[in-house]
């Protein structure tokens, strides 16, 4: 019997540890196991890096290398607070800061202390071996141009998101995906073991924009040389590719170094040239010549009368800057006489007008796809009263920015062809629209020659070796009660070698105050000294005859 | 029955050898690729170190003023046409 009764509970105690063991292992397994794995495996983030920027012959724009952020678990540093001063000093902030950081967030278990510190003091962080504090990689982006390109390239955030110009215009182009991955570690966190890779981290694409970075800082520093010279309170200028409608460099004055934003007001990151609007004034008139000759009316060698040197329209008198009296187009543009494009605006019809300044991109935007960019104001030539139509003719009662003057320009360059602008570099040639006819660019063209020759306006936009054509430009700066009689824009706008030109250059150089005003005085100089550097720089061959000939003369007899 | 026994056992140990062989490889890879994401630091850093002496700036500072060099005159240029 008793033998039965010990036999009996041993059975049931088998009976009972089967159970249990079918119960763990066949009803029970998935729970149990993923808290075994849970208690080991870990899956962390594979950092991935942003995509480079880099100007179009590869040079480096912006650049994401990798730094390490120091984060602390305040419950397990706050039992060690004897290492706190330490930590502060190698990272240089006050520990009382530390301490009532620590004490802030006591109930978390993540804080950062200090983002992107140097690979050194990471180093000596690590060594401090204190419990608690914790080091993670991040990347910090840097660029090397620093203001020059600054407001091209834009910049990123602390957490490497596009903020401004092309870091936001192509942020999902540049920004990786993390990947994931399983370890195994051992109690203290340290990883013994790889396992396997959940996700592969895919890392951000570069970017090749359409910028010269040799053009770009040779614009970059004689823009600024000229807005310091004129004392003037801001400058853009912008050079494109007459043929592709690339944009070869684009600047403003005031500047910033993207790599050290700290102390720095918003208006500092403007990027003027696509945001900022002026009224064109005088560098619209090769714009008005075009539509009186699209229209059918003149010809180049048709005359206008000036004289007396102003007009009256309704109540407003339109000034010469003296009587011209009877001048041919070239000598319309080259002199830049007002009273001359009013005529020609009243001769035509208003829609004529606007007809050639809406084909050429006037009120629209650019389409460049740069953050922020405007369009420019132009009415609608139903809503415009008699005043408007003329002066329109001269550039005042609309507004475009740098960056639409000059693909305006591209136009005339580029033969009549309008060719979308871009900020990255163009793999293959665009079709452009033909928005004027060639005959009719060329024609201008060679009126805009006459404006850089020796007695023109625009005569200091030489450049020794080649023809340029361009315009000059002066207005007063429109304020709340009307003009301000001494507060101007003044603005050059050029192409280069005018026989087929290859660059189309606009600079803008607002409220200069040092004297000079004219944009043949201040702005171009600017193209003359750009330029110059530019046609060396892109082995542009001089197409200026006489200058050639004689030197292959020369030449010829030294040999 | 016998030959069915030694099948799975065999199997499983070639499972447990395949496993094994994966995460040698899987850790290997991890080397590699952490070495690849050093050398690419190191490349970005060489990258920026070279555009820091290549400034445009500090070329034509060291032109002008170490080397005495000038830009042509437009009268020391001949040019050749073809």
């Amino acid at each position: 019997m008793r033998r039965f009764i010990v036999l009996a509970l041993l059975a049931m105690g088998v009976v009972l540890l089967g159970w249990r063991a079918v119960y763990l292992q066949v009803f029970n397994t998935a729970f149990l196991k993923s808290q075994g794995q849970s208690r080991h495996l870990r899956s962390i983030a594979i950092p991935a890096h942003r995509g480079v920027i880099t100007d179009r012959n590869g040079e480096l724009l912006a650049i994401s290398t990798p730094v390490s952020s120091v984060w602390v678990n305040p419950q397990e540093l706050i039992a060690s607070r004897a290492g706190i001063p330490a930590l502060a000093r190698v990272l240089d902030l006050a520990p009382d800061r530390v301490r009532r950081l620590l004490a802030r967030y006591s109930g978390r278990e993540f804080v950062y202390l200090k983002r992107h510190v140097n690979p050194d003091v990471a180093a000596r962080v690590r060594a401090l071996k204190l419990p608690g504090v914790y080091l993670m990689t991040e990347y910090r982006r840097y660029y090397p141009t620093g203001e020059v390109a600054a407001h091209v390239v834009g910049f990123t955030d602390i957490d490497d998101g596009g903020q401004e110009g092309m870091e936001l215009a192509f942020n999902k182009w540049l920004t990786g995906v993390p990947g994931r991955k399983r370890v195994i570690k051992d109690r203290l966190g340290r990883t013994v073991e790889d396992v396997e890779r959940i996700r592969a981290s895919r890392p951000g694409k570069d970017l090749r924009l359409s910028i010269d970075k040799r053009l770009q800082y040779l614009l970059y520093r004689e823009l600024k040389a000229a807005v310091i010279r004129h004392r003037a309170r801001s400058g853009s200028a912008v050079i494109l590719d007459a043929r592709t409608g690339e944009v070869l460099a684009l600047v403003n004055q005031p500047s910033y170094n993207p790599n050290n934003r700290r102390h720095l007001r918003g208006d500092r990151y403007r990027n003027r040239a696509v945001t900022d609007v002026f009224e064109p004034g005088s560098t619209i008139k090769p714009f008005t010549v075009v539509a009186a000759l699209q229209s059918g009316k003149y010809r180049a060698g048709s005359l206008i009368d000036t004289s007396p040197g102003y007009i009256r329209v309704g109540r407003n008198t339109i000034r010469d800057h003296r009587n011209y009296g009877v001048v041919d187009m070239t000598h319309l543009l080259s002199k830049s006489s007002n009273v001359g494009a009013t005529r020609l605006a009243l001769s035509l019809r208003p829609e004529q007008l606007w007809g050639v300044f809406t084909r050429l991109g006037f009120g629209q935007v650019t389409g460049s796809g740069f953050p922020g960019e405007v369009g420019g104001l132009l009415m609608h030539y139903r809503r415009w009263h008699e005043i408007e139509r003329v002066t329109m003719s001269f550039g005042y009662g609309l507004s475009v920015t740098p960056l639409q003057l000059a693909r305006a320009y591209a136009v005339l360059a580029n033969d009549g062809r309008l060719v979308p602008v871009s900020f990255v570099r163009r793999e293959r040639p665009v079709q452009g629209r033909q928005v004027i006819p060639v005959h009719i660019a060329r024609q201008v063209r060679r009126m805009l020659e006459a404006v850089v020759s020796r007695d023109g306006t625009g005569h200091r936009a030489r450049v020794p070796g080649y023809r340029v054509a361009g315009k000059t430009g002066t207005t007063h700066k429109s304020t709340a009660g009307g003009y301000a009689e001494d507060r101007y824009v003044s603005v050059f706008a050029g192409m280069i070698p005018a026989s087929h030109p290859r660059l189309v250059m606009v600079v803008m150089i607002n409220e200069p105050t040092a004297g000079e005003y004219y944009g043949g005085a201040v702005a171009a100089p600017v193209f003359a000294r750009v330029m110059t550097g530019a046609m060396r720089l892109l082995d542009i061959p001089p197409d200026d005859n006489g200058v050639i000939e004689t030197r292959a003369r020369r030449a010829g007899r030294h040999s | 029955m016998g030959v069915v026994l030694v099948l799975v056992i065999g199997s499983a140990i070639a499972v447990i050898d395949a496993k094994h062989r994966s995460r040698k490889l899987f850790s290997q890879l991890q080397a590699l690729k952490k070495q690849q994401d050093a050398l690419d630091v190191e490349w970005g850093r060489l990258q920026l170190e070279q555009s820091a002496w290549a400034r445009h700036e500090r070329i034509e500072r060291i032109a002008r003023t170490q080397l005495e060099m000038k830009m042509p005159e437009a009268g020391d240029i001949v040019v050749i046409k073809p």
